[in-house]
């Protein structure tokens, strides 16, 4: 039994659902990861304990364990407790946070880096540190991440591949139907890896024209 | 019963970093309209002593007075956060690093406090940038970023986003330590039209030459005590305390 491409075309349209439902949870994931990551550092710099603490051992728990077992966790285990999350959101916010936390750790060492000037100079004008924080400290720190970030977003890119297994109809999941009518798993396979990486090259693209527009203000 | 207090009124100020006590019981008054230097060997406790005035570096104990109200005084830590937000908004500081916004244009680092903090519109606040602007003479960088300005033109755009605040106090850190020497002059020229415009100031510096001609009065300090202070042509020309002598001696060395 050869290689036969012939059988793909059949499943176009389940493909581009796929490329769809990718590309959607990746947005939105990288959405909330890079705001999460930034309220997740003022937190863990600037907040008192009894809130920043808590935060630590949230920290450790989207750092320390597969973010297979957090999907997990998040879409059958919270139904125990009343939370019942459609898949989308479940993968969302999973994804979301699981990236989140990593963004936050690049975000607190860059706060950290922004020279002390700025606040000081911010201060003196009369701002407050919350003011200071959002108009001069975050976005000078957030500026000097960017490239890491973008290191971060593409691997949820390819990371939200697992969300097939709680039932997203992304791109995984997409073959994994095609295949099971067709029993051709190698044509569907390299037909969205190819997908994925073409997603891959548009996210780069959008990326390094980020990078570029905030080099040209520095 | 009234009494005249100072415009601006230190009283009694002592700062100490644990064991170490950098301000020793200082008292400072100056009347409005009054230019001030305070000139001195390095860690003699000078930029503590102007940073105490907008509690940047707040004080161990002592008092700090602006035009009749207490900068410094014991509140509640959110409602003292609004007093010194309210009181820094009347007090312009320009730094020695400049620390104007690197991620924002000449325009933008001029509007964003007024934008902020006196709700002013964005038409209103293109007007008072390119007032500013015109005043310290670099109208044509409007839209550059800092990082596209020689050093002198950062200070004067630092100087200028100050200035749109309409302060009450001007205080110098160092204006122009940081400077290339060809680029000191221009930085002083902007600071005596503000001499000639009648601002009040507290002037930390190097430059006894500029501190001589522009300034009303002279403070030397010396580890943090005001050792000697007067006019200008008696602390440079006939100073009385041996250590403001040693001072200018080497300092006139170091000069050539």
């Amino acid at each position: 039994m050869g290689l036969d491409f012939s059988v793909v075309p059949g499943f176009f349209d389940v493909i581009l659902q796929g490329v769809f439902w990718t590309i959607a949870i990746t947005v939105s994931a990288a959405v909330l990861s890079f705001f999460g990551g930034i309220f997740f550092a003022v937190i863990a710099l600037y907040a008192p304990r009894a809130i920043s603490w808590p935060m630590k051992g949230f920290e450790w728990l989207f750092m320390g364990t597969p973010l297979l077992l957090q999907l997990f966790l998040i879409y059958f285990g919270l139904i125990q407790i009343g939370i019942d999350l459609p898949a989308f959101v479940a993968g969302f916010v999973g994804l979301g946070l699981h990236f989140a936390v990593y963004n936050s750790e690049l975000i607190q060492t860059a706060i950290l880096a922004v020279d002390k000037g700025q606040m000081e100079a911010a201060r003196t004008l009369g701002l407050s540190r919350g003011q200071a924080l959002r108009h001069i400290v975050i976005p000078q720190a957030v500026r000097d991440v960017i490239p890491p970030i973008g290191n971060n977003m593409i691997a949820l890119l390819k990371d939200s591949a697992l969300v097939s297994v709680i039932g997203v109809s992304e791109l995984t999941l997409s073959a994994q139907l095609a295949i099971g009518r067709t029993y051709r798993p190698f044509e569907f396979y390299a037909v969205v890896a190819v997908c994925y990486y073409i997603i891959n090259l548009g996210m780069e693209a959008v990326l390094r024209r980020l990078e570029r527009r905030v080099q040209a203000s520095r | 019963m009234t009494h005249h207090r100072p415009f601006v009124d230190i009283r009694h100020a002592q700062k100490c970093y644990g064991e170490l006590e950098v301000l020793k019981d200082i008292s400072l008054q100056v009347e409005q309209k009054q230019i001030v230097a305070i000139i001195g060997p390095s860690g003699s406790g000078k930029s503590t002593l102007l940073r105490a005035i907008n509690d940047l570096d707040p004080l161990t104990s002592g008092e700090v007075w602006l035009d009749g109200v207490q900068v410094n005084k014991l509140l509640p830590h959110t409602q003292y956060e609004k007093h010194i937000n309210q009181i820094r908004q009347q007090i312009g500081m320009v730094f020695q690093h400049f620390n104007l916004f690197p991620h924002l244009t000449v325009r933008e680092n001029i509007t964003l406090a007024p934008k902020l903090l006196k709700g002013i519109s964005d038409d209103e606040a293109n007007v008072l940038a390119e007032q500013q602007l015109e005043h310290v003479g670099l109208i044509d960088r409007i839209d550059y970023h800092p990082s596209q300005l020689s050093g002198g033109q950062k200070q004067r755009v630092a100087i200028a986003r100050a200035l749109a605040m309409k302060p009450k106090l001007m205080l110098f850190d160092e204006a122009t330590s940081a400077l290339d020497p060809e680029l000191v002059e221009e930085v002083n020229q902007v600071m005596k039209m503000l001499a000639e415009e009648a601002m009040t100031m507290i002037i930390v510096t190097h430059e006894m030459g500029f501190a001589e001609s522009v300034c009303d009065r002279v403070l030397f300090m010396d580890g943090g005590v005001v050792v000697e202070e007067g006019a200008p042509e008696v602390i440079f020309r006939n100073p009385t305390q041996e250590r403001t002598k040693n001072f200018l001696r080497k300092h006139l060395e170091g000069v050539k």
